[in-house]
């Protein structure tokens, strides 16, 4: 498998009135046709990262080190022209709340052959009726009709569809979700999630999806790289993550998802709360919240152990060969 | 009562009819809300909530689901008097509210915690006066009201001495959480609603406030109305279940058995809906197709046929009947009424 998506030492800060160390050294790569889930809690540097990969942080207040490639070419480097060319055409993006995403003055059918137009400059009727391709195959019942619906006569699953046509009509390579089903309601989540796999497969697409649920990463997600504090702390497949966690912070989500938890049972909490992030980590991040934390764990920030192909922990304990 | 509790003020309405009278009893209640959309536009009217009879007993926790719009929040806002209630009546420990209980009384006997912890706390007050000023406001002398939020503090676990003097927005969402907690909790009520409460925190922090909560119940002798969208939070602390689809209730059961067996399809479809958890057995199959209809011009008979996969010719003509199936297990469904006149209806 070769990587369509490389990332390298990325840093992320943003000044301003206070300043914030969001992303500390990530280093990721997703390959062709592969799902990632960038898993983890609020202000873990998720989004960041997606955002940084679509230059869509503000540029006056963020210093952006490392490097992103995409296909072998310097995503940061794209400036002007050559940016709005990529974005939409390359890459395209969901986000957790559809009605913010897309333009309320505009029909969903307008919306979708505009992007087309611009990417392929085909002719509006060419365009349009490629809109209604899409709708059909994001499954709006009677595409026709909705392909002059204004996003406020729809619901928010039916929404959330219409943002994920807009995104795909031009045949992105790689597809960034932002939570996109967060904001969903369980059955409806649930009937996003599958359609999203569906036209993964179909499409051959790589995706990268953000979520805080392990979960959703369960029912979506090849890969899972575990986020905390702007860092990667542990990366493995969906199964590795799921049946033989190794950072004490995964061991802590899994045991936070109350999958299977019994009532009257006492769960086991991560105690305290996640780093401000105003000066990068110098020590493990997760050290003062961690159960099995040791002096070292305080003097040096653990790096990211190669544990087998495409498995990776951050984590003293890890270092030592496994028996 | 617990030995640990020190609190100088008792639960503000005592006990009246002992532990078998339920701590709340709706009966028929109803909501109903209009609405316009244009100046020349026929009224309508959103059914919130549509004549659903429930009861809430003393010491268990009752958890609430349903999609969004089925009005498992207005319930909640209904108990404690947030909207107006357009028909039937809340009944607290025997006394029926507007008739032998006054709505000032009423909410001495019930609180409400909500989803977004920021907005439900005055940025101006310091998180000690804002726990304090329920008790100030219903006669408890500053200085103790003071001591009593002091107190709570420590209860909910946030050191008086280090947080005191803060102000709601020098704390993270779990803090804030606990101290919307402990406010409600300063009025010594015997419900607590939970509206949402912990959706809104992170998975880890999210467990630490379910760890408290369950503390509270016993050392407070609470009882909980615990709405949430998330089952395996729901299963985690709840005693019984209700389930709503549009303003209805469709079943009620026992938690534990509900999560193992549903005799409602819509329960079902909400249960498949969870994640799997294992990688190697993803959900194959959407267990409903669409988004809940409007509840504004609600489908006829059972409101769910139209989304239901074992919907019949009878389903959309007749208001299912409630069937019940076991001890405290109801569910209205023509499926498991033998003379509903479904062809599957169990007989």
């Amino acid at each position: 498998m070769t990587a369509l998506v490389e990332i390298e030492d990325l840093t992320v800060r943003f000044s301003g009135e206070r300043t914030v160390h969001a992303i500390n050294g990530v280093s990721l790569s997703v390959a062709k046709g592969e799902v990632l889930a960038l898993l983890g809690e609020s202000g873990s540097g998720k989004s960041v990262t997606l955002k940084s990969i679509m230059q869509l942080l503000p540029g006056r207040r963020t210093q952006i080190g490392g490097r992103i490639r995409f296909d072998g070419r310097d995503v940061l480097a794209l400036k002007g022209r050559a940016l709005a060319d990529f974005r939409g055409r390359d890459v395209a993006m969901i986000f957790q709340d559809p009605s913010l995403a897309l333009d309320p003055v505009y029909s969903i059918g307008t919306q979708i052959a505009e992007t087309v137009i611009r990417h392929e400059g085909v002719s509006r009727v060419a365009a349009r009726s490629r809109a209604l391709d899409m709708l059909k195959r994001v499954r709006i019942p009677s595409a026709e009709r909705r392909l002059d619906n204004y996003p406020h006569e729809m619901s928010g699953g039916m929404r959330q569809r219409a943002m994920i046509a807009l995104a795909l009509a031009c045949g992105p390579r790689l597809l960034l979700a932002d939570e996109p089903t967060t904001a969903l309601d369980a059955t409806v989540q649930m009937q996003v999630l599958l359609l999203l796999r569906e036209l993964q497969q179909e499409m051959d697409m790589s995706v990268i999806f953000v979520t805080h649920d392990i979960g959703v990463a369960v029912e979506i997600a090849d890969r899972v790289a575990v986020m905390y504090a702007g860092t990667i702390v542990e990366t493995g497949t969906i199964s590795q993550i799921i049946k033989d966690p190794r950072h004490p912070y995964t061991k802590g989500l899994l045991a936070a998802n109350l999958h299977g938890a019994v009532k009257g049972s006492r769960l086991d909490a991560i105690p305290g709360a996640p780093p401000t992030l105003e000066e990068p980590p110098t020590s493990c991040p997760f050290a003062p919240r961690c159960p099995s934390a040791l002096p070292v764990c305080r003097e040096a920030r653990p790096p990211l152990v190669n544990r087998g192909p495409g498995r990776a922990v951050a984590c003293v304990l890890e270092q030592e060969p496994a028996i | 009562m617990s030995a640990s509790n020190t609190l100088s003020i008792a639960p503000s309405l005592a006990d009246v009819g002992g532990p078998a009278q339920p701590l709340i009893t709706a009966r028929d209640l109803t909501c109903h809300f209009p609405v316009r959309s244009g100046t020349f536009a026929p009224k309508k009217v959103v059914r919130a909530v549509d004549g659903i009879d429930f009861t809430i007993r003393k010491g268990e926790t009752l958890g609430v689901v349903g999609e969004s719009g089925c009005g498992k929040s207005t319930t909640a806002r209904l108990l404690i008097g947030l909207v107006p209630v357009t028909g039937g009546k809340i009944i607290y420990d025997g006394q029926e509210l507007g008739a032998d209980l006054s709505l000032r009384n009423l909410r001495r006997g019930v609180q409400m915690v909500f989803q977004d912890s920021f907005a439900s706390l005055n940025p101006r007050l310091t998180i000690e006066e804002t726990i304090a000023f329920g008790p100030k406001v219903n006669g408890v002398p500053q200085a103790e009201a003071l001591a009593i939020a002091r107190d709570l503090l420590d209860r909910i676990g946030l050191d008086p001495a280090r947080f005191a003097g803060r102000y709601p927005h020098e704390l993270s969402g779990g803090q804030r959480q606990r101290v919307n907690i402990g406010r409600a909790l300063a009025m010594r009520p015997r419900l607590l609603i939970l509206d949402e409460a912990v959706s809104a925190l992170d998975k880890s922090v999210e467990a630490q406030v379910l760890n408290l909560l369950d503390d509270l119940r016993r050392d407070f002798d609470l009882t909980y109305m615990f709405i949430s969208h998330d089952l395996n939070v729901v299963r985690f602390i709840s005693d019984r279940l209700m389930v709503m689809y549009l303003g209805e209730i469709v079943e009620v059961g026992p938690a534990e058995a509900l999560y193992h067996k549903q005799a409602h399809p819509y329960t079902a479809a909400l249960f498949a809906a969870m994640p799997s958890m294992d990688p190697d057995a993803r959900t194959q199959v959407p267990p409903l197709a669409g988004d809940p209809p409007n509840p504004i011009d609600p489908p006829s008979g059972c409101r769910f046929h139209t989304r239901c996969p074992q919907a019949s010719a009878v389903c959309g003509m007749t208001r299912p009947k409630v069937t019940t199936l076991g001890p405290g297990h109801q569910v209205a469904c023509h499926l498991h009424d033998p003379n509903s006149g479904h062809p599957e209806a169990t007989t």
